[in-house]
C-alpha cells in the first residue's frame, strides 16, 4: 500500500474566486486515519488557510459533513484507506450555498427546525415531586431510531427534492417531527400537523430514498416521512367524515 | 480593496437525475403515471367499444393489433409493474401493522401486498381466460 494519498479539496475564497476551484494536497495514507484526520494534516502542516467544521471525531455532533468523491459523507467516519490509491475528491456539502471552501450556510436548515417543534410538548406539566414521565421498553422503541439523527444534513445534500425547492422542510427536520409524534410523552402532534402536512412538509417528499441510504445514523427519514404521510392522510379522511369529538 | 463575492450557490445541472441511479428510477417512477393514466383511458376505451356492439368492438381490436399500439402497451405494461414494484416497496415503510401487540415485520407487509396482487391478477386472468 502506498504510503501517501492525494486529497483533492474545492477552495472556495469568495474574495478572490467566482467559484470553487481544486487544489491538491498529499497527506500520509495511515489505515487509521479519516478523511477528517488527512484534512487536519492539511490545516496543521500544509496549509493554515484551508477552512471546514468539525468537532467531535466521533460522529456525534454532526459537523463534518462533506461531499466526497461526489457522495455525501461524515468525514469522520470515512476512512482515506477506503479510497486508496486515490486521489479522493473533497467538496462542500451540496445543496446549500458555500460560505468559504468547505464551510456551508446551514442557516436555512436552522430556520426550518423549530418550526417542527422538535421538544416535548405537554398539555398538561405534572409538578417534579411526581417523578418521571415514564415510559415503556416498547414506546422508546416506537421513537428511538428517528431520535438518532445528528442534524449532520447528508440528507438535505443527497435529497434532489431539496436540491430543486429549498422552500421543502427536508428529511431530517421531518424525521425529527415524529421522533417526537412517536414518543409517548408528548402531546404536540396536532401542533406539528401544519407544517408536516403542508404542501412543504411531508407531500413535497418523493420518496426518493437517498435520505435513508446515507444517513450515518440509519434514522431512516424516507420511512418517517412515508409513515406520516399515511398518518396525515388517515387525519384528513376523519376530519372529513367524523364529528368533531369523534376525531 | 477588492469584492467579495457572496456564497456560491451550485447550480443544479439539467442532467440532475442522470447522477445516481435512485434518481434515476425516481424519475422513471413519476414518469410511469403517465403510463397508468394511459392504460385507465385505454379500459375505458375498451368499454366504450364493448358498448357500442360488435362492430365497434371489432374496430377497437383492429387498432389494438397494429404495431405501434403493441409497442406502446407493452411499453406501458413495463412502466405499470414498475409504478406496482416501487408503490409496494413504500408500502411497509408507511404502514406500521400491529397483529397482538407485536408489529408486524416489513417483509410481511411487502409479501402481503405481492400475494393479493397476485390473488386479484389470477382473478381477472380466469375471468377474461375462461
Amino acid at each position: 500500500m502506498a504510503d501517501r494519498i492525494t486529497l483533492e479539496v474545492a477552495r472556495y475564497r469568495p474574495e478572490q474566486d467566482a467559484e470553487p476551484v481544486m487544489q491538491s494536497y498529499e497527506v500520509p495514507l495511515r489505515k487509521d486515519w479519516a478523511i477528517l484526520d488527512g484534512l487536519n494534516h492539511v490545516k496543521d502542516n500544509l496549509d493554515g488557510t484551508l477552512s471546514y467544521r468539525w468537532s467531535c471525531r466521533m460522529g456525534i455532533c454532526g459537523s463534518c459533513g462533506m461531499t466526497v468523491n461526489g457522495e455525501p459523507k461524515l468525514t469522520c467516519a470515512t476512512f482515506l484507506t477506503d479510497y486508496a490509491p486515490g486521489p479522493v475528491r473533497i467538496e462542500a456539502l451540496r445543496n446549500f450555498p458555500v460560505i468559504r471552501d468547505l464551510v456551508v450556510d446551514i442557516d436555512d436548515f436552522m430556520s426550518k427546525l423549530p418550526t417542527v417543534k422538535p421538544w416535548l410538548v405537554r398539555d398538561k406539566q405534572s409538578p417534579v415531586e411526581e417523578g418521571e414521565y415514564l415510559q415503556t421498553p416498547e414506546e422508546l422503541d416506537e421513537y428511538k431510531q428517528y431520535s438518532m439523527c445528528i442534524n449532520c444534513m447528508l440528507c438535505y445534500a443527497a435529497c434532489p427534492v431539496y436540491a430543486l425547492d429549498d422552500k421543502f422542510v427536508g428529511p431530517a427536520a421531518l424525521a425529527l417531527a415524529q421522533r417526537y409524534n412517536l414518543d409517548s410523552r408528548d402531546d404536540g402532534a396536532a401542533d406539528r400537523r401544519d407544517v408536516l402536512s403542508s404542501d412543504e412538509g411531508v407531500w413535497a417528499c418523493t420518496f426518493v430514498g437517498e435520505c435513508s441510504a446515507v444517513c450515518p445514523k440509519d434514522v431512516d427519514p424516507a420511512g418517517a416521512i412515508q409513515r406520516y404521510k399515511l398518518t396525515a392522510a388517515t387525519q384528513a379522511v376523519k376530519d372529513l367524515l367524523l364529528p368533531r369529538g369523534a376525531r | 480593496m477588492s469584492s467579495t463575492a457572496g456564497p456560491y450557490r451550485r447550480p443544479v445541472s439539467l442532467f440532475w437525475w442522470l447522477e445516481r441511479r435512485s434518481y434515476l428510477v425516481f424519475v422513471l417512477r413519476e414518469l410511469s403515471s403517465v403510463f397508468v393514466a394511459w392504460f385507465v383511458v385505454y379500459l375505458l376505451m375498451l368499454v366504450s367499444a364493448i358498448g357500442g356492439g360488435s362492430d365497434s368492438y371489432q374496430r377497437f381490436l383492429d387498432r389494438s393489433d397494429q404495431a405501434w399500439m403493441l409497442v406502446l402497451n407493452i411499453v406501458s405494461f413495463l412502466f405499470v409493474l414498475l409504478h406496482m414494484v416501487t408503490w409496494f416497496g413504500l408500502a411497509p415503510k408507511a404502514m406500521v401493522v400491529r397483529l397482538r401487540g407485536r408489529r408486524v415485520p416489513s417483509r410481511a407487509i411487502l409479501a402481503g401486498h405481492y400475494a393479493l396482487c397476485a390473488l386479484l391478477s389470477a382473478v381477472v386472468a380466469w375471468v377474461v381466460l375462461r
